[in-house]
């Protein structure tokens, strides 16, 4: 995965955000959770940008249906790509250029710098990092024996937290500083986030994955534990070596498939 | 068997609207899916244990963009029910040996049934790109929600058919005699842990410092292994 490149702030310094109207502001962030809804080959999520600024551009002079509104749509529901949890960053701040009266061209230029960072940046932090982690904690918490409703709702609290807090600061950010949210995307959280998530992820991974295995092959012993463990191991190591050209749970279907064969045909 | 199918494949259908289109939350990680799939069908405890099994392998699987992965929303729920309806009339292990490569397979067709869903909602957007070049909010907004109702009746058919075939076959796998399914639940737990961790290595490893972790994260992992297997 690439380092994001951050583009340059195609705005000058930012000036004070106007009022954000609550009404607007949560149908945006309702809309924001299924802003993959028609994700596809063709524009990937560029409708579903056109849908979530949709209620900031029913401000514009002309309300609803007016020329300038029915511009702004058409510009907003183009071809757009980025990870859908930062792609708030891009509705803020566009719905902010829109209703600031920006030139088409510069929103058009800006809409397309933002694509890139918003992808990287994101997979980086929630893909490669809150996810491993948050699911990591539940195994551990599966491994030192805590019942299936705490693992599941330690999962989805954890996650949840992390994953509606971005959306929400994203919208915040990209509607403070409009054109120049570039600057948003150096914050700490977004910088140092995916380095921290990969550490945390890291050590619970370690942690993890002997306790799991050794709650899966409940009492079986140590003896067992470890040859199951030494097993993992193996496979680990192989996996790695084979990085990029084998995929483990395809072949973990295939092993499975045959062990239940040749365990069922043992009897036969 | 009938009300069984409908309910797991309207559970299916909604968990499978989570990996993507609505609301992204992550209910349909297996770890959850696969625990709310056992509970639907009495016994939470075996779904769960299905789910982290599916959930180890789930980590070599990220969902980037437009790559095509396995759709965990639809598959697990029917995995954690398999391995539960499964444990209500014969043995756990051999359950559970059906159920976790059957939720793999699924969940592989799952992935491929998105990329046919993709596949038709460009052929929708293309038809009306002239509608959104005018800036039509009906247009928009029917665009989305017609994705979104596509992909629950993606994940519902899904899930119903795995569900349609798991059910009879985990209820027979699970009452033949199978003297080797002793081996069964290790030899799941060592393909998910080899998975797991090395999904973790190619996850991890390029940031810096993460090496020193993983190995104290081991070191604690393995000492309360040694402590806790007594």
């Amino acid at each position: 995965m690439s380092t994001a490149s951050v583009p340059a702030p195609l705005a000058s310094p930012v000036t004070p955000a106007p009022i954000f109207p609550f009404r607007t502001r949560a149908a945006i962030v309702s809309r924001l959770f299924a802003v993959q809804a028609s994700w596809n080959y063709e524009i990937l999520i560029g409708n579903g940008i056109g849908f979530c600024v949709e209620p900031a551009l029913r401000l514009l002079p002309g309300g609803t249906g007016g020329d300038v509104y029915r511009a702004a749509l058409a510009r907003q529901s183009q071809y757009f790509n980025a990870h859908p949890y930062l792609s708030s960053f891009a509705v803020g701040a566009l719905a902010r250029a829109e209703l600031e009266g920006q030139p088409a061209a510069r929103i058009e230029r800006f809409r397309t710098a933002l694509c890139g960072p918003l992808g990287s940046v994101g997979d980086r932090l929630v893909w490669v990092g809150m996810l491993p982690t948050c699911s990591f904690t539940g195994l551990l918490l599966f491994g030192l024996g805590a019942s299936p409703l705490v693992c599941v709702l330690v999962f989805l609290l954890m996650y949840n937290a992390g994953h509606v807090a971005l959306r929400l600061w994203g919208l915040q950010m990209g509607w403070e500083k409009g054109l120049a949210v570039a600057s948003a995307l150096g914050h700490p959280i977004l910088r140092e986030g995916p380095v921290w998530l990969a550490r945390a992820g890291t050590f619970l991974a370690g942690a993890a994955v002997p306790l799991t295995v050794m709650r899966l092959v409940d009492g079986g012993g140590l003896a067992r534990v470890g040859i199951t463990l030494v097993a993992a191991v193996a496979g680990a190591s192989a996996l790695v070596l084979f990085h990029g050209r084998v995929e483990g749970w395809r072949l973990a279907l295939l092993a499975g498939f045959a062990a239940l064969v040749l365990f069922l045909l043992r009897h036969a | 068997m009938i009300v069984d199918v409908l309910v797991l494949g309207m559970l299916g259908a909604i968990l499978g609207l989570d990996v993507v289109s609505f609301p992204q939350a992550q209910i349909s990680r297996p770890l959850v899916a696969a625990t709310l799939g056992g509970a639907c069908m009495g016994n939470a405890g075996v779904g769960l244990v299905c789910g982290v099994l599916l959930e180890l392998f789930a980590h070599e699987t990220l969902p980037f963009g437009a790559s095509r992965y396995p759709e965990w929303g639809s598959s697990s729920p029917i995995a954690g029910a398999a391995a539960a309806a499964g444990a209500a009339v014969g043995s756990v292990p051999m359950s559970l040996l059906f159920a976790v490569p059957f939720g793999l397979l699924t969940a592989s067709l799952g992935g491929w049934s998105m990329v046919q869903l993709r596949q038709l909602n460009a052929r929708l957007a293309r038809r009306r790109l002239d509608a959104l070049a005018r800036g039509s909010a009906r247009t928009v907004a029917g665009l989305q929600v017609a994705g979104a109702t596509a992909d629950l009746a993606r994940a519902g058919m899904v899930a119903m058919l795995a569900a349609i075939v798991a059910l009879p076959a985990v209820r027979w796998v699970a009452v033949q005699p199978a003297p080797m399914s002793v081996y069964a639940v290790p030899l799941l737990a060592s393909l998910g842990g080899a998975v797991a961790a090395g999904a973790a290595w190619k996850m991890f490893h390029a940031t810096s410092g993460t090496r020193w972790f993983g190995i104290a994260g081991l070191a604690v992992g393995t000492l309360l292994v040694a402590l806790m297997s007594r």
